[in-house]
């Protein structure tokens, strides 16, 4: 009952096909096997990805559709149902906006550090952030820190997102095959 | 080489997006919009862009060809068979003419004195990333979350937004028949409960 | 000869820029509109791309430490961060547009679009 998202297997549209043929996916036995296996990879490749944006190509983007990829690969061959046993659509909810709060909140916190004598400070001025600065007006270890979280909160929020749209798009396919 | 494997790219590219137009039968043409994706990832890496080549393969490869497919398994499959159209034709050949007459005073193609080059934003945000930020090498990076860090927390809230947007479109409860436009002012009006995004888990 | 070897890139681009456009205004079929739409934004994307690229460059990322990066050419940055935005808030739209087309296939049970033209000027009379 959950994979309406996929196409119907070639032989379950044949007339005349064994019923024994017509498998759900979670019951094919490559698919089952090799995405057990992939997962957990993808997973940690998208980590990679994000923690790794400063050295090579890379960053919150890729990396929030990179989770997105390997969880919505679980959710396709083992249905819908497993995959919200695993990430609850209120988790998702709060994922999403819990990525630009996250974004903001560095730019907010860089307000308030930043007072000194003139003011506040400025908003996603990372300077703010750290303790010490450098020779030429920035903040290595500030800057670094704001970048790090800036990426997280793209990251989170992107994933979210893309595992939301996803749900969405599954969830209405269920609910038309349920009528 | 290079430019033998632009033309190439370039030429496998030209071929998917025609047979893409033919197509009928539209899962073949979201696979296609797939490949065709994973082409032009090739292409951006041969043009030094390996950031957008990454993001590129990532999301039209990935989300994009899984949204398609969604759509499609819950529409019609198959196309209706159209002729050949004169008219859409003709206003698609004369406006690719009027670009490539636009294109014939640009600088020409990986030329270093081209104007885009000589702005203080080329070398100034690659010294400036060589000076401060000497423990991150990706520039694209630095200058994504640092410089322009503005235009990246936009970003950020338009996939916030878009989100939102699939969770109101897709998120309520499912009515027997879709509002039509003439019955737009008539639409049964529906209480706050149908249009919680958590509906879905009531299935 | 010249001129092709200096635009040809450029040309190519708004080859597959008019294939994207012709098939978003010549089908009928939504979906198909919205595929044709990421032909032509994917193609906009590298004619962008193609305005940052340096003969004999590299790809933006600096090679070597403590600034000593002045013999090697980098491509241009700033164009590959103006198109990852543009590719994050193009599959944006395709999500929504997508979406959209879902609630019309649900409105009108059907998404070919003279059907839908011509079942509203049915309403409309």
């Amino acid at each position: 009952m959950s994979d309406q998202l996929a196409p119907p297997p070639r032989e379950a549209t044949q007339p005349g096909v064994p019923q024994r043929m017509r498998m759900r996916m979670r019951e094919k036995l490559i698919l089952r096997v090799v995405s057990k296996a992939l997962v957990p990879f993808i997973l940690l490749f998208a980590l990679y990805v994000q923690f790794h944006g400063d050295f090579g190509p890379g960053g919150g983007f890729q990396a929030g559709v990179l989770f997105a990829a390997g969880l919505i690969l679980y959710g396709l061959i083992f249905g819908l149902s497993d995959l919200q046993a695993v990430i609850p659509l209120r988790v998702v909810e709060v994922g999403v906006a819990l990525g630009v709060l996250i974004y903001g909140g560095v730019g907010v916190a860089a307000l308030f550090l930043g007072r000194g004598r003139e003011g506040m400070g400025n908003f996603l001025d990372y300077n703010a952030l750290g303790h010490h600065v450098g020779e030429f007006g920035v903040d290595a270890h500030g800057q670094h820190l704001g970048i790090l979280l800036v990426e997280l909160g793209v990251g989170v929020t992107v994933s979210a997102g893309m595992l939301g749209i996803f749900y969405m798009f599954a969830g209405r396919g269920l609910k038309r095959g349920q009528e | 080489m290079n430019t033998v494997l632009v033309l190439i790219l370039f030429g496998l590219l030209l071929a998917t997006a025609v047979v893409i137009a033919r197509l009928t039968d539209l899962f073949a043409a979201a696979m296609l919009t797939g490949i065709f994706s994973l082409l032009s990832a090739g292409l951006f890496t041969l043009m030094d862009a390996v950031d957008v080549a990454f993001t590129e393969a990532a999301v039209g490869a990935g989300i994009s060809t899984i949204l398609i497919i969604g759509t499609l398994s819950m529409t019609s499959r198959r196309e209706d068979q159209q002729p050949l159209r004169l008219l859409p034709f003709v206003v698609v050949v004369l406006t690719g003419a009027v670009l490539v007459a636009g294109t014939l005073d640009m600088p020409a193609y990986g030329d270093p004195e081209a104007p885009v080059h000589q702005h203080a934003l080329y070398q100034g945000y690659l010294d400036s990333a060589a000076r401060d930020f000497d423990h991150i090498p990706n520039v694209v990076t630095v200058i994504l979350a640092s410089f322009r860090s503005y235009d990246t927390f936009g970003e950020t809230t338009v996939v916030f937004a878009a989100a939102v947007g699939v969770f109101l479109l897709l998120g309520g409860r499912r009515r027997r028949q879709g509002t039509r436009l003439s019955q737009l002012d008539t639409a049964p009006s529906r209480s706050p409960d149908d249009a919680r995004p958590g509906a879905g888990e009531e299935s | 000869m010249n001129a092709l070897a200096a635009h040809g890139v450029y040309w190519l681009c708004i080859v597959l820029m008019m294939t994207g456009l012709y098939i978003v205004i010549s089908r009928d079929h939504l979906v198909k509109k919205i595929m044709g739409l990421n032909i032509f934004q994917v193609s906009v994307i590298m004619f962008y791309v193609a305005l940052g690229k340096v003969h004999g460059g590299t790809a933006p990322i600096l090679i070597g430490t403590g600034g000593d990066h002045g013999e090697v050419i980098y491509s241009n940055p700033l164009p590959h961060v103006l198109m990852l935005t543009a590719i994050v808030v193009g599959v944006a739209t395709t999500a929504l547009g997508l979406a959209l087309v879902v609630r019309i296939q649900e409105a009108y049970g059907t998404v070919e679009e003279d059907e839908i033209v011509r079942m509203d000027r049915e309403d409309a009379l």
